[in-house]
């Protein structure tokens, strides 16, 4: 087990490099120099030469590559050129945040994917599965910031019912935290549920006519136990895999959600960022999601292995 | 049982055989008519008998949908409807070319890394493992926020972040067909490797491609509405759904119509789509029938 997990951690290393690469060369394609920002509007030769120095541009290019790459390695992504703080301190203070709307989101998204895909999967060619298939097709096709700004103007607008933006820290007072959480987590689960449907649908499809199901019937066993003892046990894995894979949907669903409910997280701070042209922030969230991809790839693996004991002797 | 002979399904001709079954895929067809509608308005757009999209009138701002304005009017006067229209323009403009650049890059990395494999295939697998890995919408932001906000720049930076669903996916096609025995054949009559890509790999890896470029469409309008009510595609005043659910949201109260147009169009041309790309799969798929 030891020796599979290793391998699959050497086989991501030259990924993680080449992130860092696409995301240095990221600031290669602004056009102009990012300095005439920093220094206002006189652009005094003497200051531009001061900042390039500081920000060592004079460097050759490999060299600069390797200077931020190696800051990178041990926490240091840059100085926010808007607020001054590191870049790494401003993305550990937004995290808790998103952290909060993505396992909110998430639980919204499993208790609503995987029983419709279920469901629909049992009652295959069925009315209900129909619908349920109508239902996360729509799902799909729904732009969730628009679901984000319709439910305000329902709920929050005409009903006021729910809170239609800011955040309140659950430590602060946990009840109006969840509250101010709830509208943006549904309509950031609902999205995730609909591809979390599909995919439970086709993973029990492909279990419901294994041989192992029908001797269960043929036992006698009644349908509950055998649908989800015998078939959703085995159709889990791919499951899991699938949702450690929803993870980049999930933090790019995060963007336009925090935006519409204006939440003060992750996804806020990136757009922040690129309006004020922050672009140390842009390149440190693209690579911190990066490889936090990459890492629930890994751990994906991991449950894989565990779940699957026919793997474990291999 | 039924006569396999006489199945108009099975004796039918191979290009009739899918349209068929595409035809009795009533969702499919629901799809094509989807987007058939809005790739025709899209072009229709200037010969419509519509006001211009980007006249004001500040004696009407903020009208309900009434009958001089089908869809009302916007906060400085305009006409919804045909901002909507023109609206349309942009956006399917944007999922095509997007698409296209994705496919006219992904498709021919995917066929050289599949058939050559070794360190050809080692370096084009690696970066596309790397490009995947930042989450779609995020590269795109990303792209769009250092190239500059304008809709070719949203298209561009779309383009690129999905090139690598395109690698991926044609080299796993190729690696699939390239042991067959009309490949062989081909390498054994002396074909040059062009011809033999060209002409016996190509036309055998092109249906999974031409399905998931479909739905990546779909991908790619929802993704520039995104960065367009982010302020990243279209700018104002050109007309964008993106753009306008932007605008709309500060006037919820005020006018609801304003968001509620946009938002219908885009999932109605997103469905569309996402209809079609499951219809052609499933008639395309020479397994199921």
């Amino acid at each position: 087990m030891l020796a599979f997990f290793l391998r699959r951690v050497l086989i991501a290393l030259p990924t993680i490099i080449l992130i860092s690469v696409f995301v240095f060369a990221l600031q290669k394609l602004l056009p102009g120099d990012p300095l005439t920002v920093l220094a206002g509007e006189e652009r005094d030769p003497e200051v531009l030469e001061f900042l390039r120095e500081k920000y060592r541009l004079n460097d050759p290019i490999i060299v600069q590559y390797f200077t931020w790459a190696g800051n990178a390695v041990q926490g240091d992504l840059g100085i926010s050129l808007r607020t001054n703080q590191p870049v790494t301190e401003l993305m550990a203070q937004k995290l808790p945040v998103t952290i909060q709307l993505a396992v909110m989101s998430m639980l919204f998204a499993l208790l609503i994917g995987i029983p419709a895909g279920i469901l629909s999967a049992v009652k295959k060619g069925t009315v209900t599965d129909y619908v349920a298939n109508i239902v996360a097709l729509s799902g799909l096709s729904i732009p969730n910031f628009w679901l984000g700004i319709m439910l305000i103007l329902l709920v929050s607008v005409k009903w006021q019912l729910l809170p239609a933006s800011g955040y309140v820290p659950p430590g602060e007072d946990l009840w109006q935290s969840i509250r101010t959480m709830l509208m943006p987590a549904f309509v950031l689960g609902t999205a995730l549920a609909a591809t979390l449907m599909r995919h439970t649908r086709s993973a029990m499809l492909g279990v419901l006519s294994a041989d192992y199901v029908r001797t269960a019937r043929a036992k006698g066993l009644p349908e509950r136990t055998v649908v989800l003892k015998h078939s959703f046990r085995n159709a889990l894995t791919p499951i899991v895999t699938l949702t450690a894979l929803l993870f980049g949907e999930l933090v790019a669903g995060a963007v336009l959600t925090e935006q519409i409910f204006t939440i003060p997280g992750f996804g806020k701070l990136v757009v922040d960022a690129v309006f004020n042209r922050d672009y140390a922030v842009v390149q440190g969230i693209v690579l911190v999601t990066a490889v936090g991809f990459i890492v629930m790839n890994l751990i994906a693996d991991m449950l894989y292995f565990v779940l699957n004991p026919r793997l474990r002797g291999a | 049982m039924t006569d396999l002979t006489t199945d108009p399904v099975l004796t039918a001709k191979p290009e009739s055989r899918v349209w068929k079954k595409f035809r009795s895929h009533r969702s499919a067809l629901l799809g094509g008519i989807l987007v058939a509608f809005f790739v025709l308005i899209a072009i229709a757009a200037p010969v419509l008998p519509i006001p211009d999209p980007f006249a004001t009138d500040w004696g009407a701002v903020r009208q309900a949908p009434s009958w001089a304005h089908w869809m009302g009017t916007d906060e400085i006067g305009r006409d919804v409807m045909s901002r909507m229209i023109w609206g349309a323009q942009a956006s399917l403009l944007a999922g095509v070319v997007s698409v296209g650049i994705a496919v006219a890059f992904g498709v021919p990395l995917g066929l050289v890394a599949g058939y050559f494999g070794g360190w050809t295939d080692a370096v084009i697998s690696r970066c596309t493992e790397a490009l995947l890995a930042a989450p779609f919408l995020i590269l795109a932001i990303a792209l769009a926020a250092f190239l500059g906000p304008s809709l070719t720049n949203a298209m561009i930076a779309i383009g690129i972040s999905a090139t690598p669903i395109f690698i991926r996916l044609t080299r796993g096609q190729v690696i699939s067909v390239k042991s067959e025995d009309y490949v062989d054949s081909a390498r054994a009559i002396g074909l040059p490797t062009r011809q033999i890509l060209s002409r016996y790999i190509l036309p055998n890896v092109l249906p999974p491609i031409l399905v998931q470029a479909t739905l990546t469409i779909a991908t790619a309008i929802i993704a520039e509405a995104s960065l367009s009510f982010l302020g990243l595609g279209q700018q104002p005043p050109e007309p964008s759904w993106g753009s306008m659910l932007n605008t709309a949201k500060n006037f919820l109260n005020q006018a609801p119509w304003m968001a509620l147009w946009p938002g219908i169009s885009i999932f109605l041309v997103v469905l569309g789509f996402n209809l079609l790309g499951d219809g052609l799969r499933d008639a395309l798929d020479p397994r199921e029938h």
